[in-house]
């Protein structure tokens, strides 16, 4: 207690924040820890021999993750109420980043447990040698041994680090570099299929592509948004857009073109078209991962530039990003609904989680905070569990995603098309399941904040997505079995815990939400 | 018994705190949530006792109902609203959602029909499903059902409401689809899942506007705090409360699910869309009584009224012309929730009367179901009322509940339809004015064609020559009709004690006991004393009843149905284009819309960014040489997206 309240004194006394002194470590502790760990990932990659890398590299992540976790629950203990920057000033760790730092942890935990999976697919979901042309004699052995590529590890932990980074930015360059850090080891991730290595390279390659295009929109609205506040911080630009007389133009141009990079990362509509084909292409585990962890991380980024920097003009771009997040709606609901491809129709039903979240970005309250961010909770976890699922559904060829594949489902395997109804019904947020208090914080907050038009809208878009995920329930329950259907795979326990952790959070959130939404609702963006 | 001395005294908010007996009101919730859990995680271990098992969790919690009602009866009037706080569920900032239940005479009356109903009808499933390899399946989505029901008309605010309302939907929906081999079934299950979401949608809307004017949805906050709102938002809420009763309820515009939910097993339709589940629409309207019934509301009750009159003479009007038996009877329950949705929309006169016809009507129309799965079961699953006839004499107990039930609906004197039909035709001409006199004579028009189209199942099934003897069924077997066991027929003659019965017992004490729930019956005085009204619905329904004998009685009816018919029999056929309406509404925008989308997404970016892009200086044709495939496209998307969003914002600066 004493020590609190020094600090708080303390905090209190220097109101500037400080530009010379030594960083404060002990607040992103968390950060550096997994960016150590992925730099001594890469060293034993380098180092080991080839039969150690893989539990090396699984017991490393595993542990790093767990480590960071730890911290970051020692910090939060006596953390400051009003926040603290690091790193000078470049970091803002408050009360919504750290709640994000610990959902991007609990969700990248989730997601390493996909990946290490070795037993659904013998060897792993990754390609030994990523470097072999697909459709080759050596491609062709490869499926059949039981090597992984093993740098998928060090991949995942700097991108977590980046993640982690982008939601604590506390200004623009410190951003645009994490959003760097975190998309790079994406791109390479999305190729490392084993099976169908084709497609999972075309999807690098599109989202590669597309992901730099994004960053360019990204980088020129900093540049703009220099040019206009002669700062790149997020609270000086909003003092410089509260009060000054300067040409608006840059404002609104470069306001315009960060939020689309933004939107991107987010997978908001139309900003989505990637994500159909990535989700797709992508290794199953990645997907999972990408789904989860970059939607966190993206939101987190977009939530504090709204509330920080931009909260001032919010009269001037409410609007747009009303019409952004029912674009998103429909584009998810509608185009789900047409979708024969188990990982494409939950690509759009991401875009239609997207939008509802961006309803509640977009209510500039306590409540909207706290909404957006258990929602991003809840979503990542749920969705983590349901790529779970997908890659247990396999036939001779890799994972069975097509749905006419799918029929039958539940007179072969109960289990699983219980487990795969419980999500779906989450997504598409039926009560006692954590997706129902998700939309309803959101909602109930964006309504509180004179958004009734958008509720309507939202209600009847996720009436409308209700029916493609009841499609695969209608299919897997009322459907005669195809002849030569796929099989399901027993999970190896790496799997088993990674779908298990989804569907108890699922429930618990649904069920007893209350202290997850405490912890969502314990502070707002403090460093301005 | 401690529940009679009430220690805790009330509530800030009116409801005094459970106590005693009471406290354990959360058994009813969990005795049949755990019957399902147990049936579907033990799998096949539990085949040979499932069923025992999941009758008995009913049977349990309709015992402890029935406790539950003693111990509230021995209270005085001003205490039977009771409360039992189970725990905070959402507890964040200034949101506050509690789960607690609400244990009042309008809700144990509901806990005594949903239990007392869903037991009988439990135990004749024994008999039903017989056949059927997973019947403990069946019995633990039965479970499931009755668990949700409970606990939707447990809720003490809007939100429990809605969590029960969902569940029913779910497990009405998985019972609907219960032949997974047929494509009608699953075709049947997809649509009332969707008509029912539309409905939803409005229940959710009216839930979020509770919130933002009042703070809370709790029963106690919401009903305090409406006399203060502005008729606006009384008016928006009602009619959206309303929406939501249409879709569960199979009301106007969102009937046409009903009846094709008949493709379920036939408990299933008796228990859920006949005597439960389709009446929640009508407790929903019921227990927002504070609501509908402020001078402000006027509107929105005045469109209930409307609604109601419209199901129930669609209801009648298809009900003549179908010659699937339980689709007939379908329509018929479409058209009885309508004169149970009238009766509510008449306000403090009728809240109590439509509570009223919906016991009554859950006994007789329960009875008629298990009747026609009786007919069924024994008649190789045969649903043409034109392929039975003469079935009277092979299986009398069933055509003698049967005929009880049927004399119960159409009203016949001092049987349970009389009590509660009248008495709502009666209220209904006591509506004032013009408007008395249209929904009168809407009811009572409507009272004739119930005794034509109901004659006419009774004709056609269980009297005249038996058609079917020189027929065969689909899967080429001879009809053997017979008798069905004792598991069916114990249930069908109970209930037909009820159906004989109830309502003159319940018609005396019921307004009295609900009156702590929905006030107290306002005494009305139309332009007819009750009497006259007695008597011409009587008459009328004779009428109605003499046609049909004179129509289906005299004459040999042809197994196949006739194809040249007037066009009023062509319209109700087609369930008076119901399905053509829905589809325009709902079905056709929403499939234009997915195939604008689908097109703009894969073929369209192109040619709609381009637009976009080539006014710019043809910046696009430089980009789309830079790249190749779709991802050209993609980028172009992204393009044009951020020119939109870009002039959007400096347009909305500078306009």
């Amino acid at each position: 207690m004493s020590l609190m309240s020094s600090v708080l004194l303390l905090a209190q006394e220097q109101p500037a924040p400080p530009k010379v002194e030594a960083p404060p470590v002990s607040a992103i502790w968390p950060i550096l820890i997994v960016l150590g760990a992925a730099c001594l990932s890469v060293l034993f990659e380098a180092l080991l021999p080839k039969h150690l890398r893989w539990p090396a590299q699984v017991t490393l992540a595993l542990l790093t993750i767990a480590a960071a976790g730890v911290k970051l629950v020692t910090y939060v203990s006596d953390a400051p109420a009003a926040g603290e920057t690091a790193m000078f000033g470049t970091l803002a760790v408050d009360r919504p980043a750290l709640f994000l730092w610990g959902t991007l942890l609990a969700l990248s935990l989730g997601a390493v447990l996909l990946i290490a999976d070795r037993s659904v697919e013998p060897g792993g979901a990754f390609v030994a040698s990523a470097a072999i042309r697909p459709g080759t004699i050596q491609d062709r052995a490869q499926v059949a041994s039981t090597g992984m590529q093993t740098e998928v590890f060090p991949l995942t932990l700097f991108a977590l680090g980046g993640m982690m980074v982008f939601c604590a930015a506390n200004d623009l360059l410190t951003m645009f570099v994490a959003l760097e850090v975190l998309s790079l080891p994406l791109y390479l991730m999305c190729g490392l299929a084993r099976r169908r290595r084709l497609l999972s390279q075309e999807a690098a390659v599109k989202y590669f592509l597309l992901g730099a295009f994004a960053s360019a929109f990204f980088l020129y609205g900093v540049a703009l948004l220099y040019g206009y506040a002669g700062s790149v911080r997020l609270a000086d630009i909003a003092e410089a857009a509260a009060g000054s007389d300067r040409s608006d133009t840059l404002l609104f141009a470069g306001m315009g073109l960060l939020v689309v990079g933004l939107l991107f990362k987010a997978a908001v509509g139309p900003f989505h078209t990637w994500t159909p084909d990535v989700y797709q292409g992508a290794p199953t585990p990645v997907t999972a991962f990408m789904a989860a962890c970059t939607k966190v991380a993206a939101f987190g980024g977009i939530l504090r530039v709204l509330q920080v920097a931009l909260e001032s003009t919010q009269w001037e771009w409410r609007g747009v990003l009303w019409g952004v997040a029912i674009v998103s709606m429909v584009i998810g609901a509608v185009l789900g609904l047409t979708q024969t491809d188990v990982k494409r129709m939950i690509a759009y039903s991401s875009v239609a989680h997207a939008g509802f979240l961006l309803i509640g970005s977009i209510a500039l309250t306590e409540k909207g905070l706290s909404g957006t961010l258990f929602y991003l909770l809840t979503y990542g976890f749920t969705t983590i569990a349901t790529f779970g699922v997908i890659s247990l559904v396999r036939d001779s060829s890799g994972e069975a995603t097509h749905l006419s594949q799918w029929a039958g489902l539940a007179k072969r395997s109960p289990l699983l098309a219980g487990v795969f109804t419980f999500l779906l019904l989450a997504l598409a947020g039926i009560p006692l399941t954590s997706g129902f208090v998700g939309k309803f914080v959101v909602f109930e907050a964006a309504l509180a904040d004179g958004m009734a038009p958008l509720v309507v809208v939202a209600l009847i878009a996720s009436a409308v997505a209700a029916f493609f995920y009841l499609r695969v329930i209608v299919l897997m329950y009322f459907s005669e079995p195809a002849a030569d259907g796929p099989t399901v795979t027993v999970p190896g326990a790496f799997t088993t815990a990674a779908i298990t952790l989804g569907v108890i959070v699922t429930l618990l959130l649904g069920v007893a939400p209350a202290f997850a939404l405490d912890w969502a609702s314990s502070g707002v963006f403090a460093i301005r | 018994m401690t529940g009679t001395i009430n220690l805790a005294g009330t509530l800030a908010d009116g409801a005094q705190q459970a106590t005693g007996v009471a406290n354990l009101a959360w058994l009813l919730l969990v005795l049949p949530a755990a019957g399902a859990a147990v049936l579907l995680i033990g799998g096949r271990r539990t085949d040979k006792w499932g069923h025992l098992l999941g009758s008995a969790t009913v049977i349990g919690a309709f015992v402890y109902g029935l406790v539950l009602f003693f111990d509230t009866t021995a209270l005085g009037a001003d205490d039977r609203t009771r409360d039992l706080h189970l725990f905070d569920w959402i507890s964040v900032n200034s949101l506050s959602v509690d789960l607690g239940l609400r244990l009042d005479p309008l809700s144990l009356t509901f806990v005594l029909l949903i239990t007392g109903v869903g037991s009988l009808i439990h135990i004749y499933s024994i008999g039903y499903m017989s056949d059927d390899r997973d019947r403990r399946r069946f019995f633990a989505y039965l479970n499931l059902f009755v668990s949700a029901m409970l606990l939707l008309v447990l809720g003490n605010s809007f939100v429990t409401l809605y969590f029960g309302w969902e569940g029913v939907g779910l497990a009405s929906y998985l019972l609907i689809g219960w032949y997974q081999g047929k494509d009608f079934a699953a075709t049947a299950a997809k649509k009332a899942f969707l008509m029912n979401r539309v409905g939803d949608v409005g229940l959710a809307l009216a839930i979020f506007l509770m919130f933002k004017h009042m703070g809370s949805t709790s029963y106690d906050v919401v009903f305090a705090e409406i006399g203060n709102q502005s008729t606006g938002v009384v008016v928006a809420i009602g009619i959206l409360l309303l929406l939501g009763a249409c879709g569960k309820s199979g009301q106007f515009p969102l009937q046409a699910w009903l009846p094709d939910a008949m493709a379920g097993p036939t408990p299933v339709s008796a228990l859920i869309h006949a005597a439960t589940m389709v009446t929640a629409g009508v407790y929903l309207i019921a227990r927002s009584s504070p609501l509908y019934s402020l001078a402000q509301a006027e509107d929105a009750r005045f469109v209930v009224m409307i609604i109601g009159a419209i199901t129930l003479l669609i209801g009648c009007v298809i009900g003549c012309a179908y010659d699937d038996f339980k689709k007939v009877l379908a329509y018929s329950t479409v058209s009885q929730i309508g004169y149970m949705i009238l009766a509510v929309g008449l306000g403090p006169a009728g809240y109590a009367l439509g509570i009223l016809h919906l016991l009554t009507h859950g006994f007789f129309k329960a009875g008629l179901f298990l009747g026609a799965g009786s007919v069924m079961h024994g008649m190789n699953d045969e649903g043409d009322i034109r392929r039975l006839g003469g079935l009277a004499k092979k299986m009398p107990i069933t055509f003698i509940t049967w005929t009880l039930g049927y004399l119960a609906l159409i009203g016949f004197p001092f049987l349970s339809g009389y009590f509660s039909k009248d008495a709502i035709i009666s209220a209904a001409f006591s509506a004032g004015g013009g408007r008395g006199w249209v929904f009168g004579g809407i009811a009572l028009f409507g009272a004739g064609l119930t005794a034509f189209y109901m004659t006419r199942l009774l004709i056609l099934v269980f009297l005249g020559k038996p058609r079917w003897e020189k027929l065969k069924s689909e899967d080429g077997r001879a009809y053997h009709p017979h008798e069905s066991g004792p598991t069916m027929t114990i249930p069908m003659i109970i209930l037909s004690i009820g159906s004989v019965a109830a309502g003159a017992i319940l018609s005396g004490m019921l307004p009295g006991w609900l009156e702590p729930s929905v006030g107290e019956l306002a005494e009305v005085h139309g332009p007819l004393s009750h009497t006259a009204v007695s008597i011409l619905t009587v008459g009328i329904s004779a009428i109605g009843a003499a046609i049909a004998f004179a129509v289906f009685g005299r004459r040999e009816q042809p197994v196949t149905r006739p194809q040249r018919v007037s066009w009023p029999v062509r319209a109700a056929r087609a369930d008076l284009y119901g399905n053509h309406l829905n589809e325009a509404l709902f079905a056709r925008p929403g499939v234009w819309l997915t195939r604008f989308l689908v097109f703009v997404d894969n073929r369209g970016v192109d040619g709609v960014v381009n637009g976009i892009a080539a006014g710019l200086g043809g910046s696009s044709g430089r980009l789309r040489r830079l790249q190749t495939g779709f991802v050209r496209s993609y980028a172009l998307s992204m393009l044009g997206g951020s020119i939109l969003v870009i002039a959007a914002l400096l347009m909305v600066r500078f306009a």
